[in-house]
């Protein structure tokens, strides 16, 4: 196992998660029933009570490179039980953020499918289901995934072949401008 | 007026964020000031010392002393002008610590305000009256509250040293917590074996009055003498005729009552004793099972009390004691369960308490110490702990750490152990909290000896699968999850304040903290006194402890008491209200807002009626000065002139620097 | 009775793979007193994925339909899928602060307050309607079943953002499903994930997550699992013979939405609600039920 150097603190990065999350860090006391909870830790490279003892130590790189701030599923088991009122789950999503930020996702998957989601939505202003699958499978390059779905689907008019793209759709592209534009301002 | 200034600089505390001698130096421009210095620790002994040679060279006949608190050193630095031959109340104090070094993060303007508080404190001290103490008689009878074993501990010391004791304990029997447990730790002896022997000689001891069953219904008066008015609770059963036989429990019908001893995993009868080596040993009818009440027929205790000792119609009866102390020691309540909803919330009759599961190793409990699941009465082969739960939890509002639930439950895994052969034992922690003497040792033995799994981390989850229970946690030193599927989970639930130990605090007025327990004096150095002189807390209504330090605390508030009692009579503070005769209106105004009843009427030989102020019932609060229309009513040492005084000073120094 | 008028912000997936949650939705919706005034040109709430990539921008794709709803002059925007409650509480908690308020109103261009009051379907019936006033419009009791009340992660959780029934067990579903006469044991996987929106990217942990879930509703002898939301039905139907396949089981389980259960119960019929949509059919579970209601009927 690796020697922390403890010059290897990154407080600048503990300093950005809080100030994101609006969570402290050194709340948490590594009771561990955060991932006692999780249903994903099965799935986890790192179970996220040690996500939050990697930030407490400012270890940004093992964090920002973790499988698991990709594999969290939001589903808020850890901030509704966390006996330190973290909202665990929150720190989770601005970690996500900032591993984009940092270019080091680390799962290409799952970003492609939020992606493919959000262009959908950025193109149509809602979502259209359908364009979202195979944009996601062209993507990663797997083309038949859910293809047997598609039969149960189609066969109960429950999947449209061509999206709906609704009156305001233009607005919610304008969103999704004035956002980028802002975010560039603010560099 | 010949006033002395004595700065402090408390080392850095005071010194390193103001002044001091710059703020000694000023006071020397201030009228009637003669004398200004500083020094380093005014409080220590060669600090006294200078004042005291102050007093003497430069003829002072007022001092006044920049340090912290008034609660801290006042009287301290009382004694130390009378000692010196000044009445000790021409001395005032200006808090340049707690209202200035400590908040104020600039050192200049600290300086300027520390300047400033001694400027009002000087005014204030060159318009103080000699004043006098009387002394009133003290009443040599304690009365404690809660017979648990703090309670039972105070009682006894206290009656041992020669005083009478009045023990008001809420339920029939004394005993407390203490009587519901199996053994203890860290020596694994049988409770009720040690506590018992405690319990007869408080009920036969002839300078103890016991009333059980009893609660305070009104507390009146100060220290030295006090009202008490005690309600005891109607029973429905005449005690004095009561055998404690039992006939009746046999006999009684309504078989499913709640049984509070036995903490629910058991049921007892609407008439029953609570266990069998209550004390006093006495029936009481719970009308909240018994037929008589809730169907208004049935009569059959009536029909077998040998004695004839039912009485349906009996009612709450009042009884007025008079005391002149008093210590609290009423104990602590337990989490309701129903709050941890993460773990069934009380719906999963296999996820227990740990109070209940003492019942349940206690060989005079329902099971008769025979571990079993609540479902199906099966022998479990798989127990899990969980430590914490509820305490140092900020989610459900206590933060705290409940200090026994750790020690207990490493007393219960042994026992466990002892009681089930073969069983797994697991207990999941946060921390192992065992500083007492012996107490790291006894949890290790719990690993070491008996083979009892610890493992590191919370439980998220509990949930039925099957049979058994699901118990999800972590093991945050592997970092892995850990599921456990268990026969029987025992939950350490959290300690919480005694149910209505606020509104006995309101009666007693002395303070709480955010969770219900009592406030002590002084976190180090006052422990068992209470901001109200005359009142002294022991045990757990203090905050969570264990036995060996409720039993401490319960002879250090006796001795405290025996101390007080040491004298015949008391100094009342002078420093209250006085009613000029010649302007009040008697409008009686003040009557209405003293809150202790302080205030009484005075004919004049005029006839006129006036208010007068009852010496030892005033408390000094100064809430009558405030609503008296003509200012007749005046605080002394704080009177409507002195606040001026000070106003203005405070309007001159701001005058001077603009 | 004087029907009830909510701004209804239906969710992109019930004009889509949840479409018998809408068909069903309002039915029922109507059934009841409740009107349901769709919100004119909303859009899609954002959902997980934006708040992947920042906070602000997922609360301003939700927030522009706070903005449109507030336009409606009503007091309560109600919608049936959890996962665009969720986005729409967090925009109107957001838009709370005066600070987030001016950022959101800049992106989505639009006059917002942030006051409109936002809630589930399941809420608005189970707390506007009431249990008293659907029990007594049941017409058909759906006796005789049993189900399993499946509320998933984010109805009831976190608590100070669901401000509604318990985040560790939640009833309200359970006590629907009581009030038109069918039985909802104690199911302990209620409030577990399915494994959410990873159906395409991470198909191991839906299979994982919805496995667990579904052998604990064999596991209480459910006829079926009852579900309030689009991305938890997709997952325990659409994907369960994917699931099936994984967890090595045969058995069908079917999956209903909430307002299927309660629309059959008030006398639609099962096509009306649109039961005939699932991937996973529901003729056992019907066919028991008719058998039920026969012999009540002797
Ligand atoms: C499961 C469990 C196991 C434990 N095991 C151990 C152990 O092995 N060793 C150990 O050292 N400690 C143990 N403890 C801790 C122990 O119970 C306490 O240290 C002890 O009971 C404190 O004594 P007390 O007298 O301060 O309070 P209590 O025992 O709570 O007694 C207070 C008494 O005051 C009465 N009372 C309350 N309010 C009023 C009122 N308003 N008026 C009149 N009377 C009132 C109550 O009825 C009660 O009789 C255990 C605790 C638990 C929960
Ligand atoms: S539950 Fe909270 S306190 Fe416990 S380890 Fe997780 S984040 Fe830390
Ligand atoms: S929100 Fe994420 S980290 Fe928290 S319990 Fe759910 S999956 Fe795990
Ligand atoms: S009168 Fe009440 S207490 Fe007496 S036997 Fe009947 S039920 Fe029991
Ligand atoms: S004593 Fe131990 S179990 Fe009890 S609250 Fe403290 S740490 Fe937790």
């Amino acid at each position: 196992m690796e020697t922390i150097q403890v010059e290897s603190i990154d407080k600048g990065f503990i300093a950005t998660v809080e100030r994101e999350s609006g969570q402290q860090v050194a709340q948490c006391y590594q009771c561990g029933n955060c991932t006692a909870g999780c249903p994903l830790t099965f799935a986890f490279d790192i179970p996220v009570h040690q996500i939050m003892r990697l930030l407490q130590v400012g270890q940004k790189d093992r964090v920002l490179r973790s499988h698991a701030i990709w594999l969290c599923a939001t589903c808020e088991t850890c901030t509704t039980r966390c006996p330190r009122e973290i909202d665990v789950a929150r720190v989770m999503d601005v970690l996500r953020i900032l591993s984009r930020r940092a270019g080091t996702v680390s799962e290409q998957g799952v970003r492609a499918f939020y992606d493919s989601f959000l262009d959908s939505v950025k193109s149509h202003g809602r979502l259209y289901e359908l364009g979202v699958i195979m944009k996601y499978n062209l993507q990663t390059k797997r083309p038949f995934t859910d293809a047997a779905l598609g039969p149960k689907l189609l066969g109960k008019g429950k999947i449209h072949l061509l999206p709906g793209t609704i009156k305001g759709a233009g607005a919610v592209k304008e969103i999704f401008k004035r956002f980028a534009h802002k975010r560039r301002n603010e560099g | 007026m010949r006033i002395g200034v004595f700065v402090c600089h408390c080392g850095t505390n005071i010194g390193g964020m103001v002044d001091s001698h710059q703020v000694a130096e000023a006071a020397k421009q201030f009228p009637h000031v003669v004398y200004a210095t500083d020094y380093l620790y005014t409080c220590s002994e060669p600090g006294q010392l200078q004042i005291q040679t102050a007093i003497k060279e430069q003829s002072l006949d007022g001092v006044v002393v920049a340090a912290c608190s008034p609660r801290m050193h006042e009287n301290t630095f009382r004694r130390t002008i009378e000692r010196a031959g000044l009445n000790r109340y021409m001395f005032d104090m200006a808090n340049i610590r707690e209202h200035c070094s400590w908040i104020g993060e600039d050192k200049e303007a600290n300086t300027r305000k520390a300047t400033e508080l001694v400027r009002m404190a000087v005014a204030k001290v060159a318009n103080h009256a000699h004043l006098h103490s009387s002394l009133f008689d003290v009443n040599k009878r304690v009365l404690v509250l809660g017979g648990g074993v703090a309670g039972m501990q105070a009682a006894l010391d206290c009656a041992d040293g020669g005083l009478d004791v009045i023990l008001v304990e809420k339920k029939t029997s004394v005993g407390g917590r203490m009587a519901q447990l199996d053994k203890t730790f860290p020596t694994v002896d049988c409770s009720i074996c040690i506590l018992g022997p405690k319990m007869v000689d408080v009920a036969q001891h002839d300078k103890i009055k016991l009333y059980t069953y009893a609660e305070i219904d009104e507390i009146k008066g100060y220290v030295g003498n006090y009202t008490a008015k005690i309600r005891k609770k109607a029973p429905y059963v005449d005690w004095t005729k009561c055998t404690g036989c039992g006939l009746c429990m046999e006999k009684c019908p309504s078989k499913q009552s709640f049984d509070y001893h036995n903490e629910g995993i058991a049921v007892t009868t609407a008439i029953n004793i609570p266990f069998p080596q209550a004390i006093p040993k006495k029936a009481k009818i719970d009308p909240a099972y018994c037929r008589q009440f809730t169907k208004g027929k049935c009569g059959v205790c009536a029909k077998v009390c040998p004695v004839k000792a039912i009485n349906y119609e009996m009612e709450d009866e009042i009884v007025t004691e008079e005391v002149g102390a008093i210590i609290v020691a009423t104990g602590y309540g337990l989490l309701d369960i129903g709050e941890l909803g993460e773990y069934g919330a009380g719906r999963y009759p296999d996820v227990i308490t740990g109070i209940q599961y003492e019942r349940m190793l206690n060989a005079s409990g329902p099971t008769q110490g025979h571990v079993q699941r609540p479902s199906d009465g099966e022998e479990p082969k798989r127990v899990v702990f969980i430590s914490c739960a509820g305490s140092r939890d900020a989610s459900l509002g206590r933060p705290y750490c409940s200090n026994f639930c750790c020690m207990y439950i490493a007393k219960q895994a042994i026992l466990t152990k002892d009681h089930v052969p073969g069983v797994e034992v697991y207990v999941f922690y946060i921390d192992i909290r065992s500083p007492g003497k012996g107490y790291e040792e006894f949890t290790r033995r719990a690993q070491e000896e008996y083979g009892v799994q610890y493992i590191r981390g919370r439980v998220s989850r509990v949930f039925p699968q099957g049979k058994r229970m699901m118990v999800k946690g972590v093991d945050t030193l592997l970092g892995a999850q850990m599921e456990i599927e268990a026969d029987l989970v025992v939950l350490g639930t959290a300690a919480t304040a005694a149910p209505g130990a606020q509104e006995l605090a309101e009666k007693l007025r002395i303070s709480y903290d955010g969770y219900g327990f009592y406030m002590e004096s002084h976190p180090k150095l006052r422990p068992v006194e209470t901001n109200t002189s005359g009142v002294f807390l022991a045990g757990a209504c203090q905050g969570p402890k264990d036995i060996p330090a409720s039993v401490g605390q319960g002879s250090a508030a006796a001795s405290k008491v025996l101390a007080l009692f040491s004298k015949d009579q008391l100094a009342s503070d002078p420093q209250i209200a006085l009613v000029n005769e010649r302007r009040c209106i008697g409008c009686f105004k003040c009557q209405d807002t003293c809150p202790f009843g302080a205030i009484e009427e005075r004919e004049l030989r005029d006839g006129q009626k006036v208010a007068h102020v009852i010496e030892t019932v005033c408390q000094g609060c100064g809430l009558c000065t405030s609503t008296c229309p003509p200012g007749a009513i005046q605080l002394q040492q704080c009177t409507d002139n002195q606040i001026i005084a000070e106003v203005e000073a405070l309007c001159q120094a701001w005058k001077q620097r603009s | 009775m004087k029907a009830k008028r909510y701004a209804y912000y239906p969710g992109c997936s019930q004009h889509g793979t949840a479409a018998e949650y809408e068909v069903s939705a309002r039915a029922v919706a109507d059934k009841l007193g409740i009107t349901l005034v769709e919100v004119e040109d909303w859009s899609c709430c954002g959902s997980t994925p934006a708040h992947t990539v920042d906070h602000v921008l997922y609360g301003a794709l939700a927030a522009r339909n706070l903005a449109l709803a507030e336009q409606m002059k009503l007091d309560t925007m109600v919608t049936p899928c959890p996962s665009c409650l969720i986005a729409l509480k967090s925009a109107r908690v957001m838009a709370q602060d005066k600070e987030h308020l001016q950022e959101l109103r800049e992106l989505i261009d639009l006059p917002l307050k942030g006051t409109i009051e936002v809630k589930s379907l399941l809420q608005v019936i189970f707390e506007d309607i009431g249990l008293e006033a659907l029990t007594a419009k049941v017409k058909q009791p759906l006796t005789g079943l049993t189900f399993a009340p499946y509320y998933g992660c984010i109805l009831t959780r976190p608590p100070q953002l669901a401000q509604f029934d318990d985040a560790e067990n939640p009833v309200s579903m359970d006590k629907i499903i009581a009030a038109v006469g069918a039985n909802a044991p104690d199911f302990p996987f209620k409030t577990e994930c399915c494994g959410a929106a990873f159906g395409l990217a991470k198909r191991q942990i839906v299979q994982t997550l919805s496995a667990k879930v579904l052998a604990a509703a064999e596991a209480i002898a459910a006829d079926a699992i009852v579900v309030a939301c689009p991305l938890c039905h997709q997952n325990l139907d659409l994907r369960q013979e994917q699931v099936n396949a994984f967890r090595g089981a045969r058995s069908r389980m079917p999956v209903w939405y909430i307002t299927q259960v309660v629309g059959l119960a008030l006398g639609f019929s099962p096509h009306e609600m649109g039961l005939d949509k699932h991937a996973v059919a529901s003729d056992a579970i019907l066919a028991k039920w008719e058998t039920h209601l026969k012999e009540h009927a002797q």
